[in-house]
């Protein structure tokens, strides 16, 4: 995710390889391309294949869409497929990459997190003339960081606050052309503690765009707990873990946004610092 | 690692790879997928259905149509050559089950990812008939393999050259007039193919499966750039899919999006026969 997710200019990838080199001194056996739960499931890796302990760190995953008209239109990204196309796939190296680009004119993009602006200030690097951050809420209630608002004012993103799209438009094929949209205000405080916005009637209106990036947060991926019995997940599909990082199967630990929901690189780590001590000292009997 | 062991020209654009793959030949299902990549920094990541696998052997066939940059680039490799990248087995197997007559449906190159499934439903027990279509006899592939598993075997050619001219719309319609009419189909094909074979079962009722194929990036459900319309609601083909009821799926919308990087695919194309023909030139003159 340090590679696909975040792009260069906020992460740099040579920290990231740093990082993963030392690992790799300190005797870590990296396995590539493979899927846990597909390629092996994650029963047999301690049944079959002798692992005394395993960790799962496998993220949020699924990207949520708005599920509103036109979300399948051509033009229509998440910003995960956005982010990735560019920052692993290096789609935006055109002479080199195999990996096709999307050239995009004006670029709306939908959320108000660190990935909507992540995917903001990479849309204007790809070369989009106009890029245009719609959040329904007020600046003050924006989960991303305040230091990344400001790096996107400052690159230029134009931001619209107190609106959302209500449906995406297309034409002869399929291509986006426009995105009708809401004005909203902000009411009473809802479950997260946030004011909840509220559609003004009659407020529609329309913006011109040919892209729309979707960044409003992961759900999580269902592939590990799909296919392995007996791992206990909560209702939004994360796994259930004690104050340990112990999963309900002996010897399968987890954390990060697989256990919180979608949250930061810097909990995660903390999460994996913690199991990796409780899984220490069940290894050595204490 | 992914080592090619053996290579075939079935037709013109056709090629069947065989490929080192021990894991995933264990673990592959009928109807499942891998997602490669030719080169691991600048390549593209394209999915392929898994065609057969030796899990003895420990390898996995693959056939595929020379379209873009990525097939081009794999038709180019030989014996002995690795791909950089290898990952599966992904998405639902089929559901297999004992239902009666299954009518399978295979259209150019979408007899290679019919063909473990037809398999299957035949070891289930099933009378299974096979409709294999092509535009001319030199583009009909597997015939053999398939003439194993078949009950019946219905072969038909757009130009008459080889088995009955017409489309595979046009003895599946006389099998759904049938009584009794088939229990089921399964159709794989080009989009278009696919779409009509839906519609040619729909006014009889008769359960039609297809298998899709996207264009996808990581194929776990992290990207969303594969989903779908079936039913009105937004599904991944990578991690919901690849087989949706065929009586379902917004094929449309589904063709639109597959053409969303045609002019670039269609220049990759043509660029690799301009490379062959300068070649073949260059040979003539020596």
């Amino acid at each position: 995710m340090l590679i696909y997710g975040i792009p260069e200019f906020r992460l740099p990838k040579t920290i990231v390889q740093n990082e993963l080199d030392i690992l790799k001194k300190m005797g870590v056996k990296v396995e590539m391309n493979f899927v846990v739960g597909r390629t092996r499931k994650l029963n047999d890796l301690i049944e079959k294949d002798g692992f005394s302990a395993v960790f799962v760190g496998t993220g949020a995953g699924l990207p949520k869409f708005m599920n509103i008209p036109g979300e399948n239109l051509v033009g229509v990204f998440s910003a995960n497929e956005y982010l990735t196309r560019a920052n692993l796939m290096k789609a935006y190296d055109t002479g080199r990459a195999h990996t096709p680009l999307y050239h995009s004119k004006k670029v709306a993009v939908l959320g108000g997190g660190n990935v909507a602006m992540d995917a903001a200030r990479m849309a204007l690097r790809l070369g989009a003339e106009e890029v245009h951050l719609v959040y329904r809420r007020t600046e003050k209630e924006m989960p991303a960081r305040v230091e990344e608002v400001g790096h996107a004012r400052e690159e230029g993103v134009i931001f619209h606050m107190l609106q959302n799209a209500v449906r995406i438009l297309g034409d002869a094929n399929d291509c986006v052309t426009q995105m009708e949209c809401l004005r909203y205000e902000l009411g009473e405080p809802d479950a997260s503690g946030r004011r909840s916005p509220v559609p003004l009637a009659g407020s529609e209106f329309l913006m011109e765009v040919d892209t729309v990036i979707v960044a409003i947060g992961n759900g999580s991926n269902p592939l590990i707990s799909q296919t392995t019995a007996g791992l206990q997940v909560n209702r939004w599909g994360n796994i259930i873990v004690d104050e340990n990082g112990k999963t309900s199967i002996d010897g399968i630990y987890a954390g990060g946004d697989i256990v919180l929901g979608a949250a930061t690189v810097i909990l995660a780590m903390g999460e994996g610092r913690r199991a990796a001590s409780s899984i220490n000292a069940s290894l050595a009997g204490t | 690692m992914n080592r090619i062991l053996k290579k075939t020209q079935l037709s013109a654009e056709v090629f069947r790879l065989e490929v080192e793959a021990p894991l995933i030949a264990h673990e592959r299902k009928p109807g499942q997928f891998i997602i490669l990549q030719v080169d691991d920094s600048i390549g593209e990541r394209i999915p392929l259905t898994i065609a057969d696998a030796d899990p003895v052997n420990g390898s996995i066939t693959l056939i595929f149509q020379t379209v873009g940059k990525t097939t081009h680039l794999l038709a180019d490799k030989q014996v002995g050559d690795s791909i950089a990248a290898l990952l599966g087995p992904l998405g639902q197997p089929t559901h297999i089950e004992k239902v009666g007559h299954v009518v399978c449906v295979g259209g150019g190159i979408g007899v290679a990812p019919l063909h473990p499934i037809a398999q299957a439903m035949k070891a289930a027990g099933n009378k299974v008939t096979i409709i294999m279509g092509a535009r001319n006899k030199s583009l009909l592939i597997m015939e053999g393999e398939m003439r194993k598993i078949a009950d019946d075997l219905i072969i038909v050619t757009d130009d008459g050259s080889y088995g009955r001219k017409g489309l595979v719309t046009h003895p599946l319609k006389e099998l759904c007039e049938q009584s009794p009419k088939p229990d089921m189909a399964v159709i794989i094909g080009p989009p278009i193919m696919m779409k009509f074979g839906a519609e040619t079962t729909r006014p009889y009722g008769v359960h039609t499966v297809v298998s899709l194929n996207t264009i996808m990036i990581d194929g776990t459900g992290m990207c969303g750039g594969c989903r779908v319309t079936v039913g009105g609601k937004t599904q991944f083909v990578c991690v919901d899919g690849p087989e949706f009821d065929g009586h379902l799926v917004d094929f449309d919308n589904m063709m639109k999006r597959l053409r969303a990087y045609k002019p670039r695919e269609d220049a990759d194309h043509q660029a690799h026969h301009c490379h062959l023909e300068e070649a073949a030139k260059a040979l003539e003159k020596q």
